[in-house]
């Protein structure tokens, strides 16, 4: 027995697979993943991400901790509701945790930290909290659901009227509060779509009233296919406390201007630049029948070897893709062993999918 | 709840098999597995011609989630396999026992049939199972 969201009666009812997903039961499809999939591409589905723990951080100095805490740089955060996507790294420059932080205004930043590492996340802010003198509040209170596709932000606005008016302008990546919810244009799919955080209390009605509205139910399984074709890193397959985001295709994340800003884990990602970066994470497609799955070990020819950390077979591209660590020097073709069997597969530039449309 | 017709053989691993009127065994994998599986995107049939022994490794079914083994109920040849498979792998999602069955097989010791489970013996293992 898991941990339970505030929506898991309502997934039970709607006849979900139920899964085990980093401690906590979760739906993995409502019948059909890919057709969940398609749905998002298409249309509009959601998905209850309520297991993931919103974090408040209150107090004077709440930028100024963030900008300790976190590898990308929240100094870049000027206009209220806007959100970052960051590493939340250790000394070392493992990657804890990522996350995506919220200003909502000088005294109240918001993260949202993974299911699986929420607890040591949480125990990671306390530790270091103290000398900024601001609190960290888990807002266990809340329930989120996800609501992605091209006509996502239509259908909610369809559903949610008034309440929604003040979100209708919103840009991507940007947020605001209105009333008892936090709407965010933000998402884990390569689509347009908001992510709403409500009270636990209001999620099953609103999940019912948005499904009544032509919004598909979704489960874990969609939206693994999903964050995979958009080329987004799970946390735990794609990087982990071993590896750095300079490792894990999220360079582009890491602020290392302006040079003056300390940040847990720079001396150490300083110190591997100057040694060189020896792997890379590379986007894969498989050209053969059979799918890319985490683990499978990559061959490099007069290269070396690599490893799967993701893979799936895309219901987009009706053919498998995967993300892989390989030696720096990998160019555009390797092999995978699957199930015994050598197949080649392409190096490609990541995102495969984004928008609806193929980018391969 | 998974369905289990009642005149069809089972294996423990998840496979069907149906003796036709000329004696040929169809073979399949059950409600159970493909529900298990998820939405299947590859399946790999055995060749026609192709000797199978008795619990031999005879096909591949590709989900989503995982790939999985599909072993032979029985020996002998293999007289035809689900083309269609090829194109539309979901039909042994949609219909594991009808559209969606895999490989036809010869028997060599027809014997070995009755080795198979029951749908009784057969229901009492998904049952355990979930």
């Amino acid at each position: 027995m898991g941990f339970k969201t505030p929506l898991y009666e309502t997934h039970v009812a709607a006849g979900a697979r139920m899964v085990d997903f980093g401690g906590w039961d979760m739906p993995l499809h409502y019948g059909s993943q890919i057709e969940e999939h398609h749905a998002v591409r298409r249309d509009a589905g959601m998905f209850d991400v309520s297991h993931m723990l919103t974090t408040d951080i209150l107090g004077a100095r709440s930028r100024e901790f963030l900008r300790y805490l976190l590898a990308n740089d929240v100094g870049k955060l000027k206009t209220p509701g806007k959100a970052l996507y960051s590493c939340m790294l250790n000394e070392n420059g493992g990657v804890v945790d990522d996350l995506i932080v919220y200003f909502i205004d000088e005294v109240w930043f918001r993260v949202v930290l993974n299911a699986a590492t929420r607890e040591k996340d949480l125990a990671w802010l306390q530790r270091h909290a103290a000398p900024f003198q601001v609190q960290i509040r888990p807002r266990t209170d809340l329930a989120m659901i996800a609501i992605q596709g091209p006509r996502a932000r239509e259908k909610v606005a369809a559903v949610l009227g008034e309440r929604i008016e003040g979100a209708r302008d919103l840009q991507p990546f940007q947020a605001r509060a209105l009333g008892p919810y936090f709407v965010s244009r933000t998402g884990y799919t390569g689509e347009d779509g908001l992510e709403i955080a409500l009270p636990a209390s209001e999620a099953a009605a609103l999940w019912q009233r948005l499904h009544a509205a032509g919004v598909a139910q979704c489960g874990l399984g969609a939206r693994d296919t999903l964050r995979l074709e958009a080329g987004m890193n799970l946390y735990g397959n794609d990087m982990d406390e071993s590896v750095s985001p300079l490792e894990s295709g999220l360079g582009w994340t890491v602020a290392f201007e302006p040079p003056e800003r300390d940040f847990i884990g720079r001396s150490a990602l300083e110190a591997l630049r100057a040694r060189g970066v020896a792997r890379k994470l590379v986007g894969l497609v498989l050209e053969d029948r059979g799918v890319l799955r985490r683990h499978q070990k990559v061959i490099v020819p007069q290269v070396g070897e690599g490893e799967i950390t993701s893979g799936t077979f895309s219901p987009t591209l009706e053919r498998s893709i995967g993300l892989a660590r390989v030696p720096a020097a990998t160019t555009d073709s390797v092999e995978v062993d699957i199930r015994g069997k050598r197949l080649p597969a392409r190096v490609v530039k990541y995102p495969f999918v984004r928008n609806g449309k193929v980018l391969i | 709840m998974s369905n289990i017709p009642s005149n069809l053989m089972y294996l423990e691993s998840h496979e069907w098999a149906r003796t036709e009127a000329d004696g040929t065994v169809t073979v399949g994998i059950t409600d159970h597995a493909q529900k298990a599986l998820g939405d299947l995107v590859f399946v790999e049939v055995p060749e026609v011609g192709r000797t199978l022994a008795k619990g031999a490794q005879a096909a591949v079914v590709e989900s989503v989630k995982a790939a999985s083994d599909v072993y032979s109920p029985i020996s002998g040849e293999v007289v035809a396999h689900n083309a269609a498979l090829q194109g539309s792998p979901e039909l042994v999602n949609q219909d594991p026992y009808g559209e969606g069955w895999l490989f036809r097989i010869k028997p060599s010791d027809p014997a070995e049939l009755e080795q198979l489970l029951d749908a009784d013996a057969y229901g009492k293992i998904v049952a355990e199972e979930s």
